[in-house]
């Protein structure tokens, strides 16, 4: 079976990337405009257009949003006069201090942790896809398929802001008001997520097809 | 459900005869294992009166107070949508529209395209557009991020512990609730039952 392993490709189909209906390929001719999904009107692309170029681009533009994101202030809390400023990191620290470790182990893994490693992630798919790697496919897939459904996650500290911004309002005794950090590290979440949506995992078999060609 | 067909995977583009999925039982990718079709048993109802009761609980969290801060004498009221005003009004726009977008729009979009498909495919009809909408609906899908706004005020409530006693109200536990039976309404449903309602091109 993997000898002949016939793709849809192959036999001149696509399939619809949302409703996976699949359509007979356009002829190269006439590919200049986009052809839709008669189903559900999607764009039809046998590849995600561009997926490479387009994903590498997401990834850099995050890594250097990532820098920000991390230096300056998430939140600047104003009690009484005084004046202090938490980056995401003083914001773990804090929470190891108090005890509650948990806490501080969630926003660890969902601030830092996982925008890092899937920016790592993504650039050795890309890397491994240009060097058309036959490296267990089967599991780079998956690797994506995770990476791809974690991300979102990352937007909890958003919320945690959100939601103290909103709290500790109380005029001259205390308020809290949301950093400059903040816009950056959303920026890092809503990139990433289209970098993951931009790569397209059939790229990791096109590789394997091509060496029994 | 017809008696088998040609389908690529989303995953790996292998182009493969799936043979009919039997209720309760799925079928894999035979080369990278992704999921295909899952069929499950009736599912269109049930999805129906779960969609019912969250539009219900949509209007509870938004409408009910959210948390509340106390202090000694002093006592500050909160709705879900204050923590987003509160943004707009420290000028970032760009972060409250986001907080806005995952948090409101696109679940009260969720909510209205699922009904507007689902409700006339289970009275074996069709709505104009409904692939489309479905569509859409596929597509905004990773922008509703009810569940992990929760974890966040989880988050919140340690963090302000020391500081003040916060009161959580009404909207609290309906927008619990409501990422429950919202996460039953979606996993009732294999998208596959409904783009089989398609008839081919006209």
């Amino acid at each position: 079976m993997k000898k002949d392993a016939l793709t849809a490709r192959k036999a001149g189909l696509i399939a619809c990337s949302v409703c996976h209906l699949l359509c007979p390929a356009a002829p190269p001719e006439r590919t200049a405009g986009a052809a839709k999904c008669p189903r559900c009107g999607a764009a039809l692309h046998s590849r995600k257009p561009d997926s490479i170029a387009r994903t590498w681009a997401l990834v850099i533009a995050a890594c250097i949003f990532y820098i920000p994101a991390n230096v300056l202030p998430m939140t600047t809390v104003t009690s009484l006069g005084m004046v202090q400023s938490d980056t995401i990191m003083s914001g773990v620290i804090y929470f190891i201090q108090s005890g509650s470790w948990p806490i501080a182990l969630v926003i660890f893994i969902a601030s830092i942790f996982v925008p890092l490693v899937k920016l790592f992630i993504l650039g050795y798919l890309l890397v491994s896809v240009q060097r058309r790697s036959h490296y267990r496919p089967k599991d780079r897939t998956r690797l994506y398929l995770i990476t791809e459904a974690v991300g979102r996650w990352s937007m909890l500290d958003i919320f945690v802001v959100t939601i103290l911004v909103a709290l500790v309002n109380l005029g001259a005794l205390a308020t809290i008001q949301a950093g400059p950090a903040a816009l950056h590290f959303a920026a890092v979440v809503v990139i990433t997520m289209v970098a993951a949506m931009s790569f397209d995992p059939r790229l990791i078999w096109d590789a394997k097809e091509k060496m029994h060609e | 459900m017809s008696a088998g067909h040609m389908m690529a995977c989303h995953d790996c583009d292998l182009l493969q005869h799936i043979p009919s999925v039997p209720e309760g039982s799925m079928a894999l990718c035979r080369r990278c294992g992704a999921l295909l079709i899952k069929n499950k048993p009736k599912s269109f109802q049930r999805s129906l009166a779960l969609l019912f009761a969250a539009v219900i609980l949509f209007v509870m969290f938004n409408a009910f107070p959210f948390l509340t801060f106390k202090k000694g004498g002093l006592e500050h009221q909160t709705h879900v949508i204050t923590g987003i005003r509160q943004l707009a009004d420290q000028g970032m726009e760009a972060l409250a529209a986001l907080v806005a977008i995952n948090l409101l729009i696109v679940p009260g979009l969720h909510l209205l395209a699922s009904l507007y498909v689902l409700v006339p495919v289970s009275l074996n009809r069709k709505a104009p557009g409904m692939f489309r909408v479905f569509r859409y609906l596929r597509l905004i899908q990773p922008w509703h991020m009810v569940e992990i706004f929760m974890l966040g005020v989880l988050v919140s409530l340690v963090k302000l512990a020391k500081m003040a006693q916060i009161v959580p109200g009404v909207a609290v536990y309906s927008l619990t609730a409501f990422i429950f039976i919202m996460a039953a309404a979606s996993a009732a449903v294999d998208p596959h039952e409904v783009w089989e309602r398609w008839e081919g091109p006209r």
